[in-house]
């Protein structure tokens, strides 16, 4: 019924602008086409000078509004996402004022050489000079955002330090899988023909470095202050790592693994008293278009002292012992983890035990 | 070369006044299969008015699920049924609208509906030619560009539903029928469709170019052509030689889904299945895609740019700011074009070392544009400014350029796109450069082209208001999205519930949704002003109503088959010679005075 009466309301509102509109025609030809023109011209002038008072306004209040809303009011949660922090300020501030400007001059021009009587049109068809220097002046600050962009960019995306813990990080639809190398520091063999069941990473569990690696699901482990770096991968369709807390974000590509290394700055616990909120969590979203579920597709990092992390990882099995169940210790009575969820779910209570929830 | 061009032209169509009156043109001939450039810039027009109000009318679907989550509204399952089942867009259909709407206003709204009208309208009454340089193609151009429509169109109903995966299509997500059930049947039609659009934009590009280089008429060098006809000229030689990429990107993707082939697909395991595909490169196709998608931005952008120069300039009476610096600029933008295609890609495990030759080829594309930022203010400093629909709309282009490409700035350097890439930053960005801008720059040439299409004017207090609530409504909908960009709101996500980061912009959704249905009625309003004009308009009494320099004024008011009665007029200046010598404006078809001031 609502809707039959907005749709009602919206052809009344049609109509009537339809009548005024047509009014004003003919009323425009009786004033006159010149008179009217230059009637609507100055209306015009006028609303564009408004536009612009009531358009910087709205900018300012735009920004009061949704600020605190932002990534602004939350440090950087890495060393990388620090420097992007930094860019993120300079560009603001370089295109901030050169918005400002251009369209300053744009809508009070149009404003102020609105067609009169007092003034002819100024014949100026060109000047070399002037075009020189809004050639050359972008130039040379586009030159200085480059430099530092480029700067940061060969930083972020050159080799990890040699002591940065390596976590394989693998998308699929619709979920996060992520593999640690155990105690040898290496991860497996992998080969996506082997998927199956419960080994659905595909590990080749005949190469020895692979006996030890532990798989979770959606809740990653950190120790802060250690650098660490992803291997990402993607089993069906390219995902991407996002990571907007760091700062950061690589695609998980079917078939060409892609690497992201940072260093976290701050626990999740340190972050839930920095932004005053106690549900604060570092999520890890799917960036790139995936399916159906991309939008649910999510992952949780939870960055612990360092002592807690490893104490974390002394309690998680490896995915060995899912997968052939015969490797498995078999202490008398307790059977073994069953599966890679269970071993994410033991997570929880441990991580209770260290206070980061 | 030109002189040749009009002896040609005076060889095949001995135009005389009374010429209509022997040749008897059927409704067939006249309105369907015309080969006349005229009629096929409106049959490309109109074609893009529809698509134009089914690609809005998809966004102001699917803004209701962003507005409105937690909604259900009956008329929508009464609609689509299970798309919508409960009265709730269900995701599938959701991404399926998404994609469709970026698909329809890209390539068949901003595209084939901006330089398919204006190109072919423009062209032979700006240079002086009698028709194209082969009309029988170009009319295979919009046939083929109606085929494309009907296939893409068919698209929508089939059981499967739509392409889903995004306008671009990234593979292996739309190779695959098990990652989609948009990548189905629906994926093989969008492909078709697209394939038989590349063709129309190929017929249509090669002969808009080979009309500019062979057609100009006598004394029509290429340093006097308006603007417009050297953007659109700039657009297709982008078009020509891009396209094709795409072509065979998309031919190589229906290999992969039909034929079994391993172009795109290497190490796939989906739904318990492993693919046996081995050797492909899912990024290969971003290179292939962004190597026509990229120029595809100026495709879209460089007509809205020429004709808003054009249109500025008429009417602030004042020649055009630095003629050759806009060529230029344009110039520098159509061959930068072809070099920032991997600035799409920078997060995709791309070599740092060529990421930073496409940072820097990508900020150099600021500095043409800053040029005509700077060059358009010029122009209209000191001028006599006539806010005609068509200059307001020039002037918001200008404005939508200057903030839609200032965040290009953020985007184009790589260690920056990092954090923002994917998020709502970017969909402010291109919304505000490249469709709100582009279609400033469409509105502006139909407003201003109108009376000579039809012979009549639009009603000009509808297009006031369309203005101004475009306009605002525009900024209010992209400019907040700059800030949940900020927040790192991931773009394409059908609910944020689930998500602690992204769901604190709930009410700022929900006004976004709401202001872009008031935007989409307004819209509605200059459909209806559009086609109330063209039979009930005021008509338009002189050959010249905005007092402009160029060829087109110089014919009928509404101009025959042939465009001028008689001889094609010869030209003897440059477009832009408005307030010269105390004179409001001269003709290019007017002789240079013996003591006429030189510049």
């Amino acid at each position: 019924m609502t809707q039959i009466l907005l749709a009602a309301i919206g052809v009344m509102i049609f109509v009537v602008i339809f009548q005024i509109a047509k009014a004003s025609e003919y009323v425009n030809v009786l004033k006159g086409e010149e008179k009217a023109r230059r009637q609507n011209n100055k209306i015009n002038a006028f609303l564009l000078i408004s536009f612009l008072v009531l358009g910087l306004i709205g900018v300012w209040w735009c920004n009061d509004l949704f600020y605190n809303k932002t990534l602004f009011v939350q440090p950087a949660a890495s060393d990388h996402g620090e420097k992007i922090d930094l860019m993120l300020y300079i560009t603001l501030g370089v295109t901030g004022v050169v918005f400002i400007l251009t369209q300053v001059l744009l809508f009070w021009f149009a404003f102020k050489y609105q067609e009169s009587d007092d003034r002819k049109a100024y014949y100026f068809p060109h000047n070399t000079k002037l075009e020189l220097i809004w050639t050359t002046v972008p130039a040379i600050f586009l030159t200085v955002l480059v430099v530092f962009g480029l700067k940061y960019w060969f930083k972020m995306t050159g080799e990890a330090p040699k002591d940065a813990i390596v976590v394989e990080v693998t998308g699929h639809q619709f979920g996060w899988e992520y593999r640690y190398p155990g105690p040898d520091k290496t991860l497996g063999a992998k080969n996506f023909k082997l998927s199956k069941g419960a080994n659905s990473l595909g590990v080749d569990f005949d190469d020895p470095a692979a006996k030890d690696d532990i798989h979770v699901a959606t809740t990653m482990y950190l120790p802060v202050g250690k650098p660490v770096k992803f291997v990402i991968n993607a089993q069906d369709v390219i995902h991407d790592v996002g990571l907007s807390h760091f700062r950061l974000k690589m695609d998980a590509v079917p078939g060409i693994p892609t690497t992201l290394w940072f260093t976290p700055l701050y626990t999740t616990a340190k972050m839930k008293e920095i932004t005053n909120n106690p549900d604060f969590v570092y999520e890890l979203s799917c960036d790139q278009m995936c399916g159906k579920g991309h939008y649910s597709m999510r992952g949780v990092i939870t960055v612990v002292s360092e002592e807690a992390y490893n104490f974390w990882l002394a309690q998680q099995k490896p995915e060995i012992w899912t997968v052939r169940p015969e490797t498995a210790p078999k202490p008398a009575g307790a059977p073994a983890v069953t599966d890679s969820t269970a071993a994410a779910k033991t997570a929880t209570p441990v991580a209770a035990v260290m206070g980061t929830k | 070369m030109s002189t040749s061009a009009v002896l040609h032209n005076a060889d095949v169509h001995t135009h005389d006044a009374h010429h209509e009156h022997h040749h008897h043109e059927t409704f067939i001939s006249k309105y369907v299969f015309s080969q006349d450039h005229k009629m096929i810039s409106k049959q490309f027009l109109i074609t893009g008015i529809i698509w134009a109000i089914i690609g809005g009318l998809f966004s102001v679907l699917f803004r209701l699920q962003l507005g409105y989550p937690d909604t259900t509204f009956p008329f929508l399952e009464d609609l689509l049924g299970h798309w919508a089942k409960g009265g709730k867009l269900q995701p599938e259909f959701y991404y399926a609208l998404v994609t469709m709407h970026g698909t329809i206003l890209v390539f068949f709204v901003l595209t084939a509906g901006l330089s398919g009208t204006f190109a072919n309208f423009l062209i032979p009454l700006q240079i002086g030619a009698r028709d194209m340089a082969s009309p029988m193609l170009n009319m295979l151009s919009y046939w083929f560009f109606f085929l494309a429509s009907i296939i893409m169109f068919a698209s929508l109903f089939v059981q499967t539903g739509p392409a889903s995966g995004g306008w671009t299509i990234y593979p292996p997500l739309s190779a695959l029928g098990d990652a989609s059930s948009g990548s189905k049947i629906g994926m093989d039609l969008w492909l078709v469709s697209m394939a038989m659009f590349i063709v129309s934009s190929l017929l249509g590009g090669l002969n808009y170019i080979s009309t500019i280089l062979n057609l100009r008429t006598k004394g029509m060098s290429m340093t006097r052509m308006p603007l417009t006809i050297w953007g659109l000229f700039f657009t297709a030689v982008l078009g020509v030689l891009s396209f094709p990429v795409l072509l065979s990107g998309a031919i190589l993707l229906l290999f992969d889904r039909n034929l079994g082939t391993s172009f795109y697909l290497s190490d796939i395991y989906i739904n318990g299945k492993i693919l046996p595909n081995e050797g492909g490169s899912a990024i290969l196709f971003q290179h292939l895609f962004w190597f026509l998608g990229h120029p595809e931005v100026y495709i879209i952008l460089l007509p809205a740019m020429s004709m808003s120069s054009e249109i500025i300039s008429v009417n602030s009476r004042k020649p055009i700011f630095g003629y050759m610096a806009m060529v230029g600029s344009m110039f520098a933008i159509a061959i930068l074009a072809f070099l920032v295609w991997a600035h799409h890609m920078f997060v995709t495990g791309l070599n740092p070392f060529l990421g930073a030759f496409f940072v820097l080829l990508t900020l150099l594309i600021a500095v043409p544009s800053a040029i005509k930022v700077f060059n358009w203010l010029t122009t209209i400093w000191r001028g006599s400014l006539r806010f005609t629909p068509a200059m307001l709309f020039a002037i918001g282009f200008v404005s939508m350029f200057i903030s839609g490409g200032l965040t290009g700035i953020f985007l184009g350097n790589s260690a920056l796109d990092i954090h923002l890439h994917d998020t709502y930053f970017v969909v402010a960005h291109f919304h505000i450069v490249m469709g709100v801008a582009s279609f400033f720059g469409m509105f502006a040439g139909v407003y201003h082209w109108f009376p000579k299409m039809y012979g009549r004017y639009l009603n000009n207090t509808m297009a006031y208001i369309h203005f101004w609530v475009t306009m605002v409504g525009a900024y209010l909908i992209f400019w907040p999205m700059h800030y949940q960009g900020f927040a790192g709101v991931p773009r394409r996500y059908y609910d944020f519930s689930m998500w602690e980061s992204f769901n604190q912009f709930g009410g700022l959704n929900e006004f976004i949704s709401f202001v872009a249905m008031i935007v989409f009625a307004v819209q509605l309003l200059f459909v209806f002003n559009f086609f109330y004009s063209i039979f009930k308009g005021r008509k338009v009494t002189t050959t010249n109503p905005w007092g402009a320099n160029t060829l087109e004024w110089t014919t009928p008011i509404r101009p025959g088959h042939g465009n001028w009665p008689g001889e094609i007029p010869e030209v003897h200046r440059g477009a832009y010679d408005y307030g010269k010598d105390g004179r409001e404006f001269i003709l290019q078809t007017e002789p240079v005075g013996e003591n006429e001031s030189h510049h």
